[in-house]
């Protein structure tokens, strides 16, 4: 019982925190500078705000860089590794939780915001009253003040997106199964392909974005249709990002030989994060796109 | 690679000898203790900072009429007050107290991710620093209220929101590292034997507010991130011309806002729980009980949000389900106060003053929780809302809840921190300040609401004049009673008479079999827990 706890690992002072918190810092400062700066055209801002970019890279470095050697030369125990992946999983709900308001702000425009202003419920005079001529349908192709866009098809790119995301998850399970059985090949085999089909989903998402916006007029101030769809896959996108550059720094690591057959945190949290990413998409896809 | 590793163990041993010298110490620490200690100070800046703006805002209400600021600048120091006191003040406070006193109560050496810890606290100061730094551009700073409703945050408000927004999200951004890092040091650092039904109720308390955390603080992101696309990019998540509602705002930011309220004061309920019995000198009344009944409010907290939104016209089921749930809060919190009385019951009492801000805590929490099943009252609070009586209501939980217990939690613990006691008669003199003080500032507002005198106006009816002049100045002196504090705190860091590793006869919990001031990592070893 006392031997599991004669390892506790209490880290060295770090300058790592504070450049992170000073990155923060820039990128805090600059984005509001910049978003203030818009309709201005002054760009101060961004420079602060990409120097801050720069500054949090720069750290993720260079922390990843101490905990993997720390990792790697046995410091770590066992309730090193569990507090790792209690950390990510609770991090993983809070993105969960942050996914939650905008699915929420979406699911309370469509069965509440919307049919109100069409005078459902106990609101025939708001009805009446404010914009006579409005009708309550979902997707809001034609807003209250009259901004029309059209809906997003769910049958062409979405699918096809879908499809793509669905797999990678299958693959990126193929490469966690072949290192559990420590077939190295396989691993390179399909943790490439999980990163090439999350490249492609991307692609994907930018050719949909260029079409809603150059040919179908959906754009991200086409009323709340528009601001719900562009936030949440625009949401799940960044997050798609990160996990392929997740996805990249552990093709990189299982290249260099640092996961072993029973000690692979890392590759675990990047493969969690991977499907949740999943998850959200597949919400996406039904709330969104599909009712 | 060799030689580094070599390094690092070297340096790792070294370290746990004692604390780094100078400046760096503090910026680059992964101790428990300092960034504890960090957090502590921090707090009690921001504690001065928003009580100064609560000072311009009893000025400036002392007379009716306009005679200090200008209304614009009185709308900016409460939405700010409020802000600085949520996030700056209370918040960080109970994150320092976690940080110190978790490790400790459960025998770990220190907190499971200590790097990630140094970087929860040192975003709040800059995160502050963006905050503040709006209040001196252009348009100023942030003046729509802590609240921040649409249309007043995004068609009305100043270009300074967006700095607003941003300093919100890295707050955000520390509170949920500050959780999952108390979370999973409860989870995985406890001594052997120290089971969870063993566990001091203040690390209960944390596990669940720690929880809460994680859960709420990224819809907040999600709200403030919505009031910012509105506002700069053409959104209309809040505007019902795009087809969004106001009132969504509302939801969104209340399913945020009442967990928190939780956040703020479950740990409050650990602290009494560990300074009732140590001065009743006796063993907590009731102690799975606490547990359930925490775990309880956290699970209500979720269900309550639109109570604060009686007024907006809502379905009449939507009023009565919110309503009948938030009444239900009143048992478990019920079951609270009970279980501290009956600890008192035929106690041994001895009132020095951590006990004496508890018992206070007790009484004027439970005011407070009084005034809040008033407001509770779909049909009453139609008269309540946005009134002084709303005012009077959160500040007894907050000031005379969440605020004395932090001081309470300061006085017992000081010693343990310091190694030396604190000045009895200082502090029974900050007590009694601080309580009368604080009834003459906040029991009258109770009276102004029911009287229809509105909140965040920074001018009122000739009628309201008398009550207003008698609780500014129990404002300047509830404000002037808190220096006696820093007083205090100061002389005690710097000497005194020495504590003994338990200076509170009644006190149980591991911290006191530690030295007083306790070591630079707290268990290197873990000790059995019977």
């Amino acid at each position: 019982m006392t031997t599991k706890h004669e390892t506790y690992y209490v880290p060295a002072q770090s300058a790592w925190p504070i450049v992170g918190a000073i990155g923060l810092f820039l990128i805090a400062f600059g984005a509001g500078q910049f978003v203030t700066q818009l309709k201005s055209g002054n760009s101060g801002g961004g420079y602060i705000l990409f120097a801050g970019i720069a500054v949090i890279l720069f750290m993720l470095v260079g922390w990843f860089r101490t905990v993997i050697q720390e990792s790697m030369t046995g410091l770590y125990s066992h309730q090193m590794d569990r507090s790792f992946r209690q950390g990510m999983s609770w991090f993983i709900f809070s993105e969960v939780m942050f996914f939650a308001a905008f699915f929420g702000a979406l699911f309370y425009a469509r069965m509440f915001a919307v049919p109100w202003l069409g005078g459902a419920s106990n609101n025939a005079m708001t009805h009446e009253i404010l914009w006579p001529n409005f009708e309550a349908v979902w997707p809001l192709l034609t807003t209250p003040d009259g901004t029309k866009t059209t809906a997003m098809p769910w049958n062409g790119l979405p699918l096809i997106n879908t499809i793509v995301l669905l797999t990678s998850s299958v693959t990126l399970h193929f490469a966690h199964i072949s290192l559990e059985k420590g077939k190295r090949s396989a691993i390179i085999l399909w943790l490439g392909l999980t990163i090439l089909l999350g490249i492609s989903f991307l692609a994907l998402q930018v050719a949909e974005y260029r079409h809603a916006y150059e040919e179908m007029g959906l754009t991200l101030t086409s009323g709340i249709y528009g601001n719900t769809f562009f936030l949440l896959t625009g949401f799940h996108g960044m997050h798609v990002t990160l996990g392929t550059i997740f996805l990249l720094v552990l093709f990189f690591r299982v290249l260099k030989g640092h996961f072993s057959v029973d000690k692979h945190f890392a590759f675990q949290a990047g493969s969690w994060y991977w499907h949740f990413v999943d998850v959200v998409w597949l919400c996406l896809f039904i709330f969104v796109y599909v009712l | 690679m060799s030689t580094l590793t070599q390094d690092q163990i070297a340096a790792h041993d070294e370290h746990h000898h004692g604390a780094p010298k100078g400046i760096m110490r503090w910026i680059l620490t992964t101790n428990h203790k300092d960034i504890g200690t960090l957090y502590l100070w921090f707090s009690f800046i921001m504690f001065l900072t928003g009580g100064a703006m609560a000072m311009v805002i009893r000025a400036e209400l002392f007379q009716p009429g306009l005679q200090l600021v200008e209304p614009n600048f009185f709308n900016q120091m409460t939405t700010v007050h409020g802000l600085i006191m949520v996030f700056g003040a209370v918040m960080p406070a109970f994150t320092g107290l976690a940080n110190w006193l978790i490790p400790m109560m459960i025998g770990a050496p220190d907190m499971a991710l200590p790097r990630m810890n140094n970087w929860s606290f040192w975003i709040l100061p800059f995160a502050f620093t963006i905050l503040l730094s709006s209040l001196f551009m252009e348009g100023g700073g942030p003046n729509f209220g802590w609240t921040f409703y649409a249309p007043l945050s995004t068609t009305y408000s100043p270009d300074s929101t967006a700095l607003f927004v941003f300093s919100i999200h890295i707050m955000g951004i520390s509170s949920i590292m500050g959780a999952i890092n108390v979370i999973v040091t409860i989870v995985n650092l406890r001594a052997p034997g120290m089971t969870w039904m063993k566990l001091p109720l203040f690390v209960w308390t944390w596990l669940i507010t720690a929880f809460l955390l994680i859960a709420v603080m990224p819809v907040l992101a999600g709200a403030v991130t919505m009031v910012l696309t509105d506002k700069f990019f053409g959104t209309s998540f809040f505007e019902a011309a795009g087809g969004g509602d106001p009132v969504m705002f509302q939801h969104i930011f209340w399913f945020f806002g009442h967990p928190e309220v939780y956040i703020m004061i479950l740990p409050s309920f650990g602290i009494i729980s560990a300074i009732v019995p140590a001065f009743s000198r006796k063993p907590l009344f009731g102690y799975a009980s606490m547990v359930y009944a925490t775990a309880s409010i956290a699970i209500l907290s979720f269900l309550v949000w639109a109570h604060h939104m009686f007024t907006t016209g809502m379905p009449v089921f939507a009023e009565l389900f919110f309503m009948y749930c938030t009444m239900l809060i009143a048992v478990p919190t019920g079951v609270k106060v009970f279980n501290w009385v009956a600890t008192m019951w035929r106690g041994s009492l001895s009132f020095e003053t951590p006990m004496l801000f508890a018992v206070a805590f007790i009484i004027l929490f439970t005011i407070g929780g009084f005034s809040g099943l008033m407001l509770a009252i779909t049909p009453a609070d139609f008269q309540y809302h946005d009134t002084y009586f709303v005012v009077a209501h959160f500040h007894y939980v907050l000031v005379t809840g969440a605020i004395f217990s932090i001081m309470a939690a300061a006085y017992y613990w000081l010693p343990k921190w310091t190694g030396h006691m604190y000045s009895e008669r200082l502090g029974q003199w900050h007590f009694w300040c601080s309580v009368i003080s604080v009834n003459v500032l906040f029991f009258p507002m109770h009276f102004l609401g029911l009287a229809g005198m509105p909140r965040r106006i920074p001018d009122y009816s000739i009628q309201f004049a008398d009550v207003n002049q008698i609780v500014s100045i129990g404002g300047f002196a509830f404000g002037l009673s808190q220096l006696i504090f820093l007083v205090l705190v100061i002389k005690c860091i710097r000497g005194g008479e020495k504590a003994p590793a338990k200076p509170w006869e009644g006190s149980e919990g591991l911290e006191w079999t530690l030295p007083s001031p306790a070591p630079y990592h707290s268990f290197t070893t873990p000790p059995e827990v019977k």
